[in-house]
C-alpha cells in the first residue's frame, strides 16, 4: 500500500509499505478515504517529539471504510463507513471507565504520561497513522463510530480531532454567561474553540494571532474580535487595556509547542529543541487572564520541560486545565451542533491534497503558504 | 473595571448575541457539556465487553516504560527497534523512567542517530534523501507573496531554517570526507 513515511526532521515521502495486519482479535483494518494534517503533526515533522522513528506513518485524523475485522469484533463489519477518534483506547481501564479515554492505560507501552494516538511517534504508543491507504484500528468495538448518512465526509474527518478538541478546549475554560474569552491562535483548534465559546454563553470572544488571513477567518467564521500580536509592542498589555485592565475571564491556548512572538523562546524550543515546546502562548495566557481566571491548554507540547511562568499562575490564583481531548465523549453533542448548523467544520478546509503529494501539503501547512488553514489528504485521488 | 467591584460592560447584550450568533448559549448549562464533570464513573460507557482486554501476542521483544507494571495488552507494532538507534532507545526505556530528562534526551539521540543512518543508506539506493521535502511549493504556492509584506512574526526566524536543516547535512558530508580520507591514507600505507 502507499503511505506517508517519516525520514527525519523536515523530510517525509510516500512509499510502498506492507499492508497492516490484524494484531489483536478486536482490531479492524480500515481503508482510509480521507485524512488530514493536524498542526500537531508539524511537531513530529520538525523532529520535536522524542522517539519518532524513521518509517513511521503519521496521521491521527482520518475516516474510512472497514476492510477487515478481527475475530472478536461485533459492532463493525466489512464495508462500514467509519470515523475514528484520534485516541486509541480500550474502553475498560480505570481512565476509560471515567470518561478519560484520551488517558487510556492499556494501549501505550512506551509511556504512562500520555495515552495512545495514531501515527504520533512511539512516545504515543508506536501505532502507524492514517495518512496512508490502510490503517490498523485497535479496539474496533469501542473506538470508531459509523458515519451518519447525513454527515459530509469533510465534517466527519474534522470531528476526529480538530473540532472535538476546540470544543473540548472551550469546555475546559468553564465558561459562564457573559465571560470574556481570549483564544490564542487562529488555526483550526483556535477557530473551533472560539466558535464553541459562543455556544457556551461567552459575552465576548477575542482571537490573537500574527497571520492576517487567519484573523480574517476568525472574524468571518467565529464572529470574533481579532488582534494581530505582531502589531503591538506587548500584546499582554494590549489585552489588559481592552478588558478595562481586568484581563480575560478565560484564556485558551490553541497554539502549543511552536508558538511565535518571542525570538529566543521560539528558536530554543522549535529550532534547537532545547525545550519541550515554545512557552510563549502559555505564558501569554497566564499573563492575560484575570486573577482567579481559567487557562485552558489545547496546544500540544512535548514531554521535555518548557520555561513556563508558573509563579505568576500561582500568585494569580489561576485554574489551569488541560488534556488531550477524549474525542468520542464529545461526539453525540457535536453531531447535534453540526446537524443544527451551529458548527460548520468544513468551512475551514483550504487545501485538498493527494496522498502522493503529501510532502507538499506538509510544507504548505508548516510554512503557512497560500493562506493555508487546514489541509486534507486524499489517499486515492485518482 | 478591575479597580472597582463591577464587571466591565459587554459590547453586545445577551439578546443581541443570541440574535447574531447561531447557537449562542445552547451549551450554557454545564449539563449540556459532554466533559462536565471531568470524571464520571461508568464502566459501561464505552461498550467494552471485557474487564481487561485479551493480550496481543508479543511477536518481537517490545520495549516499555518502566512505569508500567507490565507490557500493555495492546501496543503499536510500527518500526521495531533495530541497530544502534534501537540499542539507545532500549537503554532509555529499560533504565530511565519518564520522570528523568535522560530518558527523553536519549530517545532524541536515538532519533538523530537513526535519521543519520537512514539518510546515509539512502545514498546507496535510487531514491536518496533530500535535506527537506515539499520545497517546490515555495514556487507553486506563493512562497514569497505569502511572507513578504504580511507582517508575519515568523518571518524573522525563517532565515534560520536553512541553517537548521542544512547543518546536519554539512556535518555528515564532512564526516564522510574525513572518514574516506583516513581510509585512503591507511590503504596507501
Amino acid at each position: 500500500m502507499r503511505a506517508m513515511v517519516y525520514r527525519g526532521p523536515y523530510r517525509i515521502r510516500v512509499e510502498d509499505k506492507p499492508m497492516p495486519v490484524i494484531e489483536h482479535p478486536n482490531d479492524a483494518i480500515v481503508r482510509v478515504t480521507l485524512a488530514a494534517i493536524c498542526g500537531s503533526d508539524l511537531h513530529l515533522f520538525h523532529g520535536m517529539i522524542p522517539d519518532t522513528r524513521v518509517g513511521t506513518t503519521f496521521g491521527h485524523e482520518f475516516i474510512g471504510v472497514v476492510e477487515e475485522v478481527g475475530s472478536s469484533v461485533q459492532n463493525l463489519q466489512r464495508g462500514d463507513r467509519v470515523m475514528v477518534p484520534f485516541n486509541i483506547f480500550c474502553g475498560s481501564c480505570f481512565f476509560c471507565a471515567r470518561g478519560l479515554q484520551s488517558n487510556c492505560h492499556n494501549v501505550n507501552a512506551n509511556a504512562t504520561a500520555v495515552g495512545a494516538i495514531y501515527g504520533y511517534s512511539h512516545t504515543a504508543g508506536g501505532y502507524d497513522g492514517g495518512q496512508s491507504e490502510f490503517v490498523r484500528v485497535p479496539f474496533a468495538d469501542v473506538g470508531p463510530s459509523l458515519i451518519p448518512d447525513w454527515m459530509h465526509d469533510e465534517d466527519a474527518v474534522l470531528l476526529t480531532d480538530a473540532l472535538a478538541t476546540g470544543y473540548f478546549g472551550a469546555q475546559l475554560g468553564d465558561i459562564a454567561e457573559g465571560d470574556v474569552v481570549l483564544v490564542l491562535g487562529a488555526g483550526p483548534i483556535g477557530l473551533f474553540a472560539a466558535k464553541s465559546a459562543w455556544l457556551m454563553g461567552a459575552g465576548r470572544v477575542i482571537v490573537v494571532d500574527h497571520l492576517e488571513y487567519r484573523l480574517a477567518k476568525a472574524r468571518d467564521f467565529a464572529h470574533a474580535e481579532t488582534y494581530n500580536f505582531a502589531e503591538y509592542d506587548d500584546i499582554v498589555v494590549h489585552m489588559k487595556k481592552i478588558t478595562d485592565h481586568l484581563g480575560a475571564d478565560v484564556v485558551i491556548d490553541a497554539v502549543g509547542a511552536e508558538a511565535d512572538g518571542g525570538f529566543l523562546q521560539h528558536v530554543t524550543a522549535s529550532k534547537l529543541k532545547m525545550q519541550g515546546g515554545s512557552p510563549i502562548a502559555l505564558n501569554w495566557a497566564i499573563d492575560s487572564v484575570r486573577k482567579g481566571g481559567t487557562v485552558s491548554v489545547m496546544g500540544a507540547y512535548g514531554p521535555v520541560y518548557s520555561a513556563i511562568k508558573f509563579g505568576d499562575a500561582v500568585n494569580k490564583g489561576l485554574t489551569l486545565r488541560m488534556n488531550q481531548c477524549p474525542v468520542k465523549r464529545q461526539w453525540p453533542r457535536l453531531f447535534e451542533h453540526v446537524k443544527n448548523g451551529y458548527l460548520t467544520p468544513r468551512d475551514i478546509v483550504t487545501h485538498r491534497i493527494p496522498l502522493e503529494h503529501i510532502a507538499d501539503g506538509y510544507h504548505i501547512f508548516s510554512a503557512k503558504l497560500d493562506d493555508c488553514i487546514k489541509p486534507l489528504i486524499i489517499p486515492n485521488a485518482s | 473595571m478591575a479597580y472597582t467591584a463591577d464587571k466591565p460592560p459587554l459590547p453586545l447584550s445577551t439578546d443581541e448575541l443570541r440574535a447574531r450568533i447561531p447557537g449562542w448559549g445552547v451549551d450554557l448549562d454545564p449539563a449540556n457539556r459532554p466533559s462536565v464533570p471531568r470524571e464520571r464513573f461508568d464502566p459501561t460507557l464505552n461498550g467494552a465487553r471485557w474487564d481487561f482486554p485479551e493480550r496481543q501476542p508479543e511477536k518481537l521483544p517490545r520495549e516499555r516504560s518502566v512505569e508500567h507494571k507490565f507490557l500493555t495488552p495492546v501496543f503499536g507494532t510500527s518500526c521495531p527497534t533495530r541497530g544502534v538507534s534501537g540499542a539507545i532507545r532500549k537503554y532509555a526505556y529499560r533504565h530511565h523512567s519518564e520522570a528523568r530528562i535522560r530518558h527523553w534526551l536519549l530517545l532524541i539521540v536515538g532519533d538523530r542517530v537513526e535519521s543519520l543512518g537512514s539518510s546515509l543508506r539512502s545514498f546507496a539506493t535510487l531514491r536518496p534523501d533530500k535535506p527537506a521535502t515539499g520545497l517546490r511549493t515555495e514556487l507553486s504556492h506563493r512562497g514569497l507573496r505569502s511572507r513578504l509584506g504580511k507582517g508575519r512574526a515568523d518571518v524573522k526566524h525563517h532565515p534560520l531554517d536553512p541553517v537548521i536543516v542544512l547543518t546536519p547535512w554539512v556535518l555528515r558530508a564532512g564526516g564522510v570526507y574525513v572518514l574516506a580520507r583516513a581510509l585512503a591514507r591507511k590503504r596507501r600505507g
